[in-house]
């Protein structure tokens, strides 16, 4: 059957579920089931299907309502500045899409299929709580696939003039949906952590919209939103890598080596925010429930943050030693290697200080303090003012990485480009001053400030960014464009972006599984105990494993979506033809 | 090729990141259980506050908070018996405990400290933005913590017990046994073994020691111990096998958890016989 009536065959079935029980016990407290009543099946673990399944298809996902974001942008950018190669990129990121759209769907049925079977209970009160919603989640799919579908086809036909403005708001109903289909989801995940619109008992006491708005709904929105950017435009540039590796024509060796780096671009523009954001969630984490704060910083889940500061940390290392290399493609860009070992040296240390975990080797003592349930804290805690003046100093220095690429092909016309450079560096080193004073100040005040202490790091972070690109917008209008050799990359460079979106596939599963962690044995927080045999918290290696399958299975699925996109491009060609035919896949 | 380099590439990533996650200290978090030491008969009042020392660090999850992080005052360090004055004599307090005096007055304090953490705030710890009106603590007996008002117990007289003061609340009744037990998932409770010989065979003592006749080595033989260890010695070595390791013999070898298994009256049974055990493990 087709993968999206399947989907919305299961939603309405439960739809159907939902409707019976509610008519009748409408004022019930939620179900408490006990072990015996999970439906299990002996030596299989259901909890990591369905764990792999929703891993897969958020992965999915959140790359299918990425892309047709930055596409809309980039197909205006190709409107205003007139040039037909943003909308071929654009069209091309797009076909890479479509084809994982049908595994979307595919996933997402088969969660709900594995969520209905092993775990009834919960999504039977999910469904009591959040009543209609399942059918207007299942009318938003249906809509998404009118409008990815309608959005694609009707690309070339709707290329130019009015036309296009046309085309363009069928992108932007599409982002829409999206994005609605996006906040829908992300109202029951949130749901779990910071249950709103229910009595202490999970009594519905509420409406549907109080039981959406909870605490955490807005903080995982915006998390989810940004981290999908990113994600979205590490994967493609994956695909522009892996076609400017294999194509030998220079020109298209030209087009895939920009698609790469407008990739990059997207990937870092996306990840940029992602750090405050982090802040924003962790701090409604706080005020929601200081116990489940603690839990994810100080308690058994600690150590995650050590991961992520790995994966953070080559995401940043990747990205820059990509940008550094792009210096190659202009000829000023010479002009500018000498500081990249000095940006380099920001990086590495300021990724040694990330990962430097509070104390590296643990004493039996500690070990044992571990091993309880909820055990005594490691402290990371303790530095975070030092990590998190490291992070933010990586950002800036990304930028600045950024920034010097952008330069090299422009020579500043006007008069005043001499003040703005000065302003331009006064603001970095401001700036970096300002980030290292407040780590410090952090560093000395107790605890329960130090998290205050990295509100003005963060800020000061975004506004040397904002600053130096509105400086820069200003100095270089109308300079003297130099040219820029695209396809002038090393085969090492390609590697960075492959770096990148297997970080941040595996960086997103492991925030997932955090996510889940905080809220201990519960399904429901507080409301609804999870009393399955797999309530327990796995240990990070135990967690690292799974996390890594899903991952493969991804990077099998992806590879076979790019070949699949790639088919789609493949014309045969009579053989009289072949030889004068050019490869295929070029912007088509 | 070019596909192959680039897939073992990312494998080879993928694989540093997982050998990364496994070589990190491995904690499993389990749900907590009830760790009721007994039924509710017959717990007396060490067996009580040693509970209570499981239940701070364990299912109360008092330890998330209360450690020498500054997140919220260390309890284990403070001396209540010297701060309580100072906690009820201050301008903002208008709690329950207000005109009590000594022990009473601290079980009061503490009891009202875990229910309605907001009526006292310790200045410095309260929510930010709320002037230390609001606790950022959790009400202990409701979800998600959910303590039983005999587990309370429990904890105050484990507080009151390390501040040196006279512990105050009452030993569970029989009542409270419903209470105690209620939890338990499985309900598969036995009643209590009929004496010790039973008892050492019912918990899989007689498979490791000598005992009983059993004959077994994994453990020291559980004879004249009455001697070597006294009955103090005896319990702990039951209860925490850890604390003190028997010549010859590792650590980690011996269950730790009997005393969540046991009923007191079982403990105190296989103390009293093993206290009358001779050399050749004949009862005197
Ligand atoms: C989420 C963090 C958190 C948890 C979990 C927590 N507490 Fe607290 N507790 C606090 C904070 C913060 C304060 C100080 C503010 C106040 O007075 O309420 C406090 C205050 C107290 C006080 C008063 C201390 C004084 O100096 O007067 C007692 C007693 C107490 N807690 C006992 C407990 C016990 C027992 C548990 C476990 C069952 C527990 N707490 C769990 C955060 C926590
Ligand atoms: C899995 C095997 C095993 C089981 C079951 C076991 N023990 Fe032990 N026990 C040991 C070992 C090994 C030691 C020595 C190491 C140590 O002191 O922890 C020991 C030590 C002891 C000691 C201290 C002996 C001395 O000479 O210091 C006592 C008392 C004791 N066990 C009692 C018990 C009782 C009572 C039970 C049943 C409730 C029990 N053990 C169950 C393995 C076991």
């Amino acid at each position: 059957m087709n993968p999206v009536r399947l989907t919305f065959a299961v939603l309405a079935m439960a739809f159907a579920v939902m409707v019976l029980p509610d008519l009748v016990f409408a004022a019930d407290p939620a179900p408490q089931p006990t072990r015996a009543d999970y439906p299990a099946i002996k030596g299989f673990s259901a909890r990591t299907l369905v764990w792999g399944l929703s891993q897969m298809h958020l992965f999915l996902a959140a790359f299918v309502l990425a892309v047709p974001l930055f596409v809309l942008c980039i197909e205006l950018a190709g409107v205003l500045s007139g040039d037909d190669r943003y909308d071929n990129m654009a069209h091309e990121f797009m076909k890479i899409s479509m084809a994982a759209y049908s595994f979307t769907a595919l996933a997402g049925g088969g969660l709900a299929i594995a969520l209905f079977l092993f775990y009834p209970h919960l999504m039977g009160y999910l469904l009591k709580v959040f009543k209609g919603q399942t059918l207007i989640y299942a009318l938003l799919f249906g809509l998404e696939s009118v409008c990815l579908y309608v959005y694609y086809y009707s690309w070339d036909a709707l290329r130019y003039g009015d036309r296009k403005w046309y085309h363009m708001t069928i992108g932007l109903i599409l982002n829409t949906v999206g994005l609605a289909l996006l906040f829908v989801a992300n109202a029951w995940a949130a749901f779990m952590m910071s249950p709103a619109g229910v009595g202490p008992d999970g009594a519905v006491t509420g409406t549907v919209w109080e039981a959406t708005r909870n605490p955490l709904w807005n903080p995982l929105n915006l998390h989810r939103f940004l981290a999908n950017i990113a994600y979205g435009g590490a994967i493609v540039g994956a695909y522009a890598a892996y076609r400017f590796l294999s194509e030998k024509s220079a020109d298209l060796r030209a087009h895939y080596d920009w698609m790469g780096y407008t990739s990059n671009i997207i990937a870092v523009v996306g990840f940029l925010p992602l750090p405050f954001a982090g802040y924003w969630l962790m701090a409604e984490i706080y005020a929601y429930s200081q116990q489940m704060g603690i839990t994810a910083m100080g308690g058994v889940l600690a150590w995650l943050f050590i991961i992520q500061a790995v994966l953070i940390g080559s995401i940043l290392l990747a990205a820059n030693y990509y940008l550094w290399c792009g210096l190659g493609r202009t000829d000023r860009g010479a002009s500018y290697a000498p500081y990249v070992k000095y940006i380099a040296v920001v990086m590495v240390g300021g990724f040694l200080v990330w990962v430097t975990p509070h104390s590296l080797i643990l004493t039996p003592q500690e070990l044992q303090l571990m091993g309880g349930s909820h055990h005594k804290v490691l402290g990371p805690l303790g530095i975070m003012p030092a990590k998190n003046t490291a992070v933010n100093l990586m950002l800036v220095f990304t930028f600045l990485s950024f920034q010097m690429f952008y330069r090299s092909s422009r020579v500043p016309t006007v008069s005043w480009y001499k003040a703005g450079n000065a302003a331009i560096i006064a603001l970095y080193v401001v700036g970096c001053l300002n980030i290292i004073a407040a780590g410090i100040y952090g560093y000395i005040t107790p605890t329960v400030y130090k998290v205050g202490a990295s509100v003005p790091q963060v800020v000061t972070t975004l506004s040397i960014i904002v600053f130096a690109a509105i400086i820069d917008g200003f100095m270089l209008k109308g300079a003297t464009k130099t040219q820029v050799n695209w396809g002038r990359m090393t085969v090492r460079s390609q590697y960075a972006l492959f770096v990148l979106p297997v970080a941040f596939t595996w960086l997103m599963a492991l925030m997932g599984y955090i996510r889940s962690s905080l809220r201990t044995h519960w399904h429901v927080y507080t409301i609804m105990k999870d009393n399955s045999p797999e309530a327990y918290i796995p240990t990070i290696g135990e967690a690292g494993n799974i996390i890594t399958v899903i991952t493969l299975m991804f990077m099998a699925l992806i590879v076979f979506i790019f070949w699949l996109s790639q088919l789609g491009a493949t014309k045969q060609v009579p053989q009289r033809q072949a030889a004068v035919q050019p490869a295929a896949g070029a912007g088509s | 090729m070019t596909l192959v380099r680039v897939l073992a590439f990312s494998v080879v990533v993928l694989l540093a990141y997982t050998l990364f996650a496994n070589i990190l200290p491995q904690v499993q978090s389990d749900p907590p259980t009830d760790e009721a030491p007994v039924a509710a008969d017959g717990l007396d009042m060490p067996a009580m506050i040693a509970w209570g020392e499981r239940l701070f660090s364990g299912k109360g999850t008092c330890t998330l908070c209360h450690n020498d992080l500054g997140r919220a005052p260390d309890l284990l360090k403070l001396n209540l018996a010297e701060t309580w004055a100072d906690r009820l004599g201050n301008a903002n307090y208008e709690g329950e405990a207000k005109g009590e005096e000594g022990a009473a007055a601290i079980e009061i304090y503490l009891r009202e400290s875990m229910v309605d953490t907001s009526a006292y705030v310790v200045p410095g710890f309260g929510k930010k933005g709320t002037n230390d009106t609001v606790s950022p603590m959790p009400a202990v007996d409701a979800a998600p913590i959910s303590l039983s008002e005999v587990e309370m117990n429990a904890l105050i007289a484990f507080l009151q017990d390390r501040t040196g003061v006279d512990v105050t609340v009452p030993l569970p009744t029989g009542d409270d046994g419903e209470d105690v037990a209620g939890d338990d998932e499985d309900g598969e409770e036995e009643g209590p073994a009929e004496s010790a010989q039973v008892a050492l065979d019912k918990y899989t003592c007689s498979a490791c020691h000598d005992v009983n006749d059993s004959g077994a080595d994994a453990g020291p033989p559980l004879h004249s111990l009455g001697a070597k260890l006294g009955r103090d010695g005896i319990r702990e070595a039951i209860l925490d096998p850890n604390a003190t390791i028997a010549e010859g013999f590792e650590a980690d070898m011996m269950p730790d958890d009997f005393g969540d298994q046991m009923r007191v009256s079982e403990l105190d049974m296989i103390i009293d016989y093993l206290m009358t055990l001779d050399a050749k493990g004949d009862a005197q």
